[in-house]
C-alpha cells in the first residue's frame, strides 16, 4: 500500500470530526435561549464590575520556559531518528549521542546555575 | 493494488472510523459517569444514582442540559478565536486517537485491514505533533475571554504543557530503541515477546507523570484550580462549548492511557481466551482507573514546584535513563 494512501482514513476522519464539532455548535446556539444583558455578558470577577480589561503586561517569568522547550525540543527532534536506527549504528552512534547530550549538558547547568529552573528566582 | 479491493479498503476503512468516533464519544461518557462514581465511593459518597438505573444516563442528561443552556460570549472577547479554541482542543483529542492499534488484522477478501485508523509509519511523531497543537486550544481559550482568571489559567496550562512535552517525548525514545520503529503497530509486534514495562519501568514512571500533566488532571490540575482561579481558561465558557472542553479532556485521557497501554503493557497482546480488542480495552480500563484514583487520592501540588519538578528532575533523568538504554543494547 502506498504511504499516502495512509493519510485517507486521517482526512476522513478529520472530515467526520470538523463536521460533528461545526454542527454542535451552530445547533446548540440555535436551540439554547437568548435574553443578553449588560451585566451577564460581563467577565466573571467575583461578582464585582471588571476593572480594566485583561489583556495587560504579564509576568516575563512565563516566556523563558517557551524558550528554553525550544532548546529540548530540537533535540528531541535529533534523538528520535536515532533511536530509530540505534541497532545499525553500533558503538560509534552511541558514543556520538553521549558526546551531543554531553554539549547539551553545558547548556544546561549554565542555566541550572543562574537559577533559570527556579520559578521564583526567575530574573533574566 | 486493484480497484476492487481498494474500494473494499475504503469502505472498511470508513466503517471503522465511524465505529471508533461512536466508541470514544460513549467511553467518554461512560468515563466522566465513572469517575463521579468512583470518587464518590472512595469518599464513601453514593455518587450519581437518579438519572436512569444506578444513574447510568447522567452524562447523557448532562450533555442534554448543557446543550439547552445559553451559550454567552463575554463583552471584550474576540469572538472568532473565543470560538475557535474549543474547537481546536475536540478535534485534535479526537485525532490523536487514529494511530493507536486495538487488534488484530483482519482480512475481507484477501484484502488485509488493520485494526486501527491508519497505520502511519510515523505514529509516535504525529502523536507529538497533535500534543503540541493541543496546547493552543487552552492559551487560545484563556486569552481571548477577556477574563483575568482565564488568562491566569491559560498561561499557566501553556507553560506546563509544553514543559512536560519534553519527558513525554524522551521517555518513549527507550521504547523506539527497542522495537526500531516510529509505527505503534510494529512497537505492539515488538512486544510478542514480552512487554516493555519490564525493561523500561522509569521510562514509564517519567511518562505517566507527564501524561498527567499533559492532561491537566490532579494532583497537576492548575489550569482549572478551582479555589483560585474559579475555574481556569474555560471560566468564561457555557452550554456546549464548556462541554467541547470536557470532552477533549476526557478524550486525551483515553488517549494517552491507550497510548500507555500500546507502548508498556503490549497493547492488544494477551492470552488468546479473549479477544484481543477486549484485552487492550481492559488494559485501557485498568489504566484510566489509576488517573481517577489519583485524583481522588493526591492533594494539588505548587505550582514552582512542579515547574522545578520536570526541569531539575525528570528532563535530566529522562536523558540520563536514553543512555542507560543504549549502554544496556549495545
Amino acid at each position: 500500500m502506498s504511504m499516502i494512501l495512509n493519510y485517507l482514513p486521517l482526512f476522513i476522519l478529520a472530515v467526520l470530526v470538523g463536521f460533528f464539532i461545526i454542527t454542535s455548535v451552530i445547533l446548540s446556539g440555535f436551540i439554547g435561549p437568548k435574553n443578553p444583558n449588560t451585566t451577564k455578558s460581563s467577565p466573571y470577577e467575583c461578582g464585582i464590575i471588571p476593572e480594566d480589561t485583561a489583556r495587560k503586561k504579564f509576568p516575563i517569568k512565563f516566556y523563558p520556559v517557551a524558550m528554553l522547550f525550544v532548546v529540548f525540543d530540537v533535540e528531541l527532534v535529533f534523538i528520535y531518528p536515532w533511536a530509530v536506527v540505534f541497532n545499525k549504528l553500533g558503538v560509534s552512534g552511541y558514543v556520538e549521542m553521549v558526546i551531543f547530550i554531553l554539549i547539551l549538558l553545558v547548556g544546561y547547568l549554565y542555566i541550572l546555575k543562574r537559577g533559570g529552573f527556579e520559578w521564583e528566582k526567575r530574573n533574566f | 493494488m486493484t480497484k476492487e479491493s481498494f474500494i473494499i479498503w475504503l469502505i472498511a476503512k470508513i466503517i471503522l472510523i465511524l465505529v471508533v468516533f461512536v466508541a470514544l464519544l460513549l467511553t467518554i461518557a461512560f468515563l466522566i459517569y465513572a469517575e463521579r462514581k468512583i470518587i464518590a465511593f472512595m469518599q464513601s459518597r453514593i455518587g450519581p444514582n437518579r438519572v436512569g438505573p444506578i444513574g447510568l444516563l447522567q452524562p447523557f442528561a448532562d450533555i442534554t442540559k448543557l446543550f439547552l443552556k445559553e451559550d454567552l460570549i463575554p463583552a471584550g472577547a474576540d469572538k472568532f478565536l473565543f470560538v475557535l479554541a474549543p474547537c481546536i482542543s475536540v478535534f485534535t483529542a479526537f485525532m490523536a486517537f487514529s494511530v493507536i492499534p486495538f487488534g488484530r488484522d483482519i482480512v475481507i477478501h484477501n484484502v488485509i485491514i488493520p485494526l486501527q485508523i491508519t497505520n502511519l509509519n510515523v505514529g509516535v511523531l504525529f502523536l507529538m505533533a497533535i500534543f503540541a497543537i493541543n496546547v493552543y486550544g487552552i492559551v487560545l481559550a484563556g486569552w481571548s475571554s477577556n477574563s483575568k482568571y482565564s488568562l491566569f489559567g491559560g498561561m499557566r496550562s501553556c507553560a506546563q504543557m509544553i514543559s512536560y512535552e519534553l519527558p513525554l517525548g524522551l521517555s518513549m525514545v527507550g521504547i523506539l530503541m527497542l522495537s526500531h520503529s516510529l509505527s505503534l503497530r510494529s512497537i505492539v509486534a515488538a512486544q510478542s515477546k514480552h512487554w516493555f514495562i519490564l525493561m523500561q519501568m522509569p521510562a514509564f514512571i517519567v511518562f505517566l507523570i507527564s501524561s498527567i500533566a499533559e492532561t491537566n488532571r490532579a494532583p497537576f490540575d492548575f489550569p482549572e484550580a478551582e479555589p483560585e482561579l474559579v475555574a481556569g481558561y474555560h471560566t468564561e465558557y457555557s452550554s456546549f462549548k464548556f462541554a467541547m472542553f470536557f470532552m477533549a479532556e476526557y478524550a486525551s485521557m483515553i488517549t494517552l492511557s491507550a497510548l500507555a497501554v500500546t507502548l508498556f503493557f503490549g497493547g492488544w497482546l494477551g492470552p488468546s481466551f479473549l479477544p484481543p480488542f477486549i484485552w487492550f480495552f481492559i488494559k485501557v480500563c485498568l489504566m484510566l482507573f489509576f488517573f481517577i484514583w489519583l485524583r481522588a487520592t493526591y492533594p494539588r501540588l505548587r505550582y514552582d514546584k512542579l515547574m522545578k519538578f520536570q526541569w531539575t528532575v525528570l528532563l535530566p533523568f529522562s536523558l540520563l535513563w536514553i543512555l542507560i538504554t543504549g549502554a544496556i543494547l549495545i
